[in-house]
C-alpha cells in the first residue's frame, strides 16, 4: 500500500483552516457507521468497495466511506434551518483498480445544507475550493446533471422512457443504448414477440406460462411489466429533433459562456432545458462575482456522469494539468435529490465539496 | 532452487492437466488423484518441483511467486488477481475445463430475455420491494465488472456459498452468475441464461509467474519444459 506523502497532514490542517475561516460548525461523523442507508445510497461500485463489519447487536457497519450521508442525515434529524458544516477525517475505500491507490486517506471538506439561494451556494462552493488550491497548478472542469436532468425530462414521449433514461444518466453506455432503442422501435425483438402475444392470451395467463415464480419477484410483477411493455410498444419513436438535441447537450463541451451560448440555441426544439439554463446562467454571474474567470471556465457535459450517482446538478472538479494518473485532488457538486431520499421525501438545497490533500501532495512533489 | 509447477489437485482440472502434460511426454508422476500438498516432479526433469493444489490457490500462489508455472481455469484467474495480466503471463490455452460463466434468471421470467431487461427488472424490484435485486455468485470481481460495463443498476451481489444454481429457490437470490458447460444444471433449477449474459468463455491455461526469481539454471529448465510442450515467449502479446 502506498504511503501517504509527507505533509498531508499539515496540507489537511492548512485546507480545513481556509473552510473553517468561511464559516460553518465543525462536525466529527463516527468512522463506524450503520450499513444500510450508507450501502443503499450508493450504487454497486461503491458499495463493493466499502469496509463492512459485522457486529452481533448493532447489525452491519461499515467503514465511513465519506462524510456527506452522516452530515446530511444529523442536519434533517436535528435542524430545520440552513448551516454550513466543516471536517477533515480519514474515509475508507477498498481500492480495486489496476493502479494501486491507498483504501484509507484523509478528506476535508465542508457541506452546505438549506441555502435558498443555489446559484451562490454553488459558486460559493467552488469559490472556496479555488481558495484553498491556491498556489497549485490545476485544471478545473465544470458540468451540470440538472440540465440533462430537465433535458429527458422535457422529451415528449412516455414516464416509463424518461424514468429509463433518468435512471442511467450515469451510466452513459446505457443512456445512449436507450435514446437509440427509444428512437427506433423501442422494444427489442424477443419481447416484441412476447408483447405480440398479449393481444391473443390474457395477460395473467401469459405471465404465469413461464412457470412457477421463483426467489422474491411474483407473478403480479411479471403481469405488471408485460402490462408496461405492451403499452409503451404503442408509443410512438422519440422525436429525432429532441434525440439531437439531447445528443448535442450530452456532447457540449468548452468554455461555460460558450457552452451555454450554444445550449441556449437549442431550447427552441427542446423548450424543456429552459430553466436549468436560466439557473447556469446565474450561477455563472455569482462565479464572476466571487472572482472566478468564467470565460476560461471549462464546462463539460460528460463531467459528473461516472461519479457518485447522488450528484444531480452542478459538479466540478480539480486536478493535475500534467499528471493524470492522479485522480481529482477536489470535487463536489449539488446533490439536493440525496437529502430527499435521506429526508425520506423532505428535499432541501445541498452542495458540499472535498479535498485530498495526500493527492495535492503528491502533485507537487511529481513537479 | 528448482522451477515450481502447479497443478489442480482433484477434480477434470487435475485430470485434464496430468493428461495434457502426458501428451507432450512429460509425466507429472501421481496419475490418480493426489492429496492437496502432495508434491512430486516432472519424472526427467531435474530442479522441477510439482504441487498438487486447489485450483483456487493456483493464482495467488503465482502472483507471489511461490509457483513459477501453473494450470488453472481462466475464471479463477481473472476473479481472484486484480489485474491479473501484470501479475500472471497466460501462456497457452489447454482446450480442457470449458465452463461459461453466464447471468441466469429464473425461465419464470417470461419478460425477461437479455442484460437490458434485467436492468428494468432490477429497477422495477427495487421500487415494489424497497431493495435491490440480489444476484447470487461466487464472481463477485468479474459479475461486477460485466454489469457496470453494461450498466445494470439496482442489483446487489450476494455471495453463494455451495450451489449457487440453488440460490434462487431457496429464496437467497433473485438472479445467479454461475459458471455452466451444458446448462443442464440451470434447467434443472429453473434458471434461463440471458441472451446476452455471457460474462466469460472460461477453459483451463497455463499461466507463468510474473514475480518469477529464478537462477540461470532453472531459467534453463524453464525453457526446457516450455520448448517440450511448444511454447514461446513469457505470455505477453
Amino acid at each position: 500500500m502506498p504511503r501517504e506523502p509527507e505533509g498531508t497532514k499539515q496540507e489537511a490542517e492548512r485546507i480545513f483552516a481556509v473552510f473553517k475561516a468561511a464559516g460553518g460548525i465543525e462536525f466529527d461523523a463516527d468512522i463506524l457507521q450503520p450499513a444500510g442507508i450508507q450501502l443503499d445510497l450508493y450504487g454497486e461500485d461503491i458499495r463493493s468497495r466499502a469496509f463492512v463489519l459485522n457486529d452481533p447487536e448493532r447489525g452491519e457497519l461499515v467503514l465511513r466511506p465519506d462524510f456527506t450521508v452522516p452530515i446530511s442525515s444529523f442536519h434533517l434529524s436535528d435542524c430545520a434551518d440552513s448551516r454550513r458544516y466543516v471536517y477533515a477525517g480519514r474515509v475508507f475505500r477498498r481500492q480495486i483498480g489496476a493502479v494501486p491507490r491507498p483504501d484509507e486517506y484523509l478528506q476535508v471538506g465542508f457541506e452546505d445544507l438549506g441555502r435558498r439561494d443555489r446559484a451562490l451556494a454553488d459558486a460559493e462552493a467552488f469559490a472556496l475550493v479555488f481558495e484553498a488550491l491556491d498556489g497549485f497548478e490545476f485544471r478545473s472542469t465544470t458540468g451540470d446533471i440538472g440540465i440533462l436532468k430537465e433535458a429527458v425530462e422535457g422529451l415528449d414521449t412516455t414516464p416509463r422512457r424518461k424514468n429509463a433514461l433518468l435512471r442511467h444518466i450515469w451510466r452513459p453506455n446505457r443512456f445512449q443504448g436507450l435514446l437509440e432503442q427509444f428512437s427506433d422501435d423501442g422494444i427489442l425483438p424477443a419481447l416484441d414477440r412476447l408483447v405480440r402475444k398479449v393481444k391473443k392470451i390474457p395477460v395473467a395467463e401469459l405471465a404465469k406460462s413461464g412457470g412457477p415464480a421463483a426467489g422474491e419477484r411474483t407473478v403480479a410483477e411479471i403481469e405488471a411489466r408485460i402490462e408496461a411493455l405492451a403499452a409503451d410498444a404503442a408509443a410512438p419513436p422519440l422525436e429525432k429533433e429532441q434525440v439531437k438535441v439531447l445528443e448535442a447537450i450530452v456532447r457540449q463541451r468548452g468554455a461555460s459562456p460558450i457552452a451555454l451560448e450554444s445550449m441556449r440555441k437549442l431550447e427552441r426544439d427542446l423548450p424543456g432545458i429552459k430553466p436549468a439554463l436560466d439557473r447556469m446562467e446565474d450561477r455563472l454571474c455569482r462565479l464572476e462575482q466571487c472572482g472566478i474567470a468564467v470565460d476560461a471556465l471549462e464546462f463539460d457535459a460528460r463531467f459528473g456522469r461516472t461519479m457518485l450517482e447522488y450528484y444531480d446538478g452542478f459538479v466540478f472538479g480539480f486536478r493535475s494539468p500534467t499528471d493524470f494518473s492522479l485522480p481529482l485532488a477536489a470535487s463536489g457538486g449539488r446533490y439536493d435529490a440525496l437529502t430527499r431520499i435521506i429526508g425520506k421525501g423532505r428535499e432541501i438545497p445541498a452542495v458540499g465539496a472535498i479535498v485530498r490533500p495526500a493527492v495535492l501532495r503528491e502533485q507537487a512533489s511529481s513537479g | 532452487m528448482s522451477v515450481k509447477l502447479g497443478v489442480p489437485s482433484k477434480g477434470r482440472l487435475h485430470k485434464g492437466a496430468v493428461d495434457w502434460f502426458r501428451a507432450k511426454g512429460l509425466d507429472l508422476g501421481g496419475s490418480a488423484d493426489g492429496g492437496r500438498g502432495y508434491t512430486g516432479a516432472v519424472k526427467g526433469i531435474e530442479r522441477s518441483e510439482v504441487f498438487f493444489l486447489s485450483a483456487g490457490e493456483i493464482p495467488g500462489d503465482l502472483a507471489s511467486g511461490r509457483i513459477h508455472l501453473g494450470i488453472t481455469g481462466m475464471d479463477v484467474v481473472r476473479e481472484n488477481l486484480s489485474d491479473w495480466r501484470s501479475k500472471v503471463g497466460e501462456l497457452a490455452r489447454l482446450g480442457f475445463g470449458f465452463a461459461d460463466l453466464v447471468v441466469a434468471v429464473p425461465t419464470a421470467w417470461i419478460d425477461v430475455d437479455s442484460i437490458d431487461d434485467l436492468d428494468a427488472v432490477a429497477a422495477q424490484f427495487r421500487r415494489w420491494h424497497g431493495r435491490r435485486l440480489r444476484i447470487a455468485t461466487k464472481y463477485h470481481r468479474l459479475v461486477r465488472e460485466f454489469l457496470g460495463e453494461v450498466g445494470v443498476a439496482d442489483y446487489q451481489l450476494v455471495d453463494s456459498r455451495g450451489a449457487t444454481e440453488g440460490a434462487v429457490a431457496n429464496g437467497a437470490a433473485e438472479a445467479v452468475a454461475d459458471i455452466t458447460s451444458t446448462g443442464r444444471t440451470l434447467e434443472e433449477n429453473g434458471l434461463k441464461r440471458l441472451s446476452d449474459g455471457l460474462i466469460l468463455r472460461s477453459e483451463a491455461a497455463l499461466y507463468v509467474s510474473r514475480a518469477l526469481n529464478l537462477g540461470p539454471v532453472d531459467l534453463e529448465t524453464l525453457s526446457f519444459i516450455q520448448s517440450k510442450i511448444r511454447i514461446s515467449g513469457n505470455g505477453r502479446e
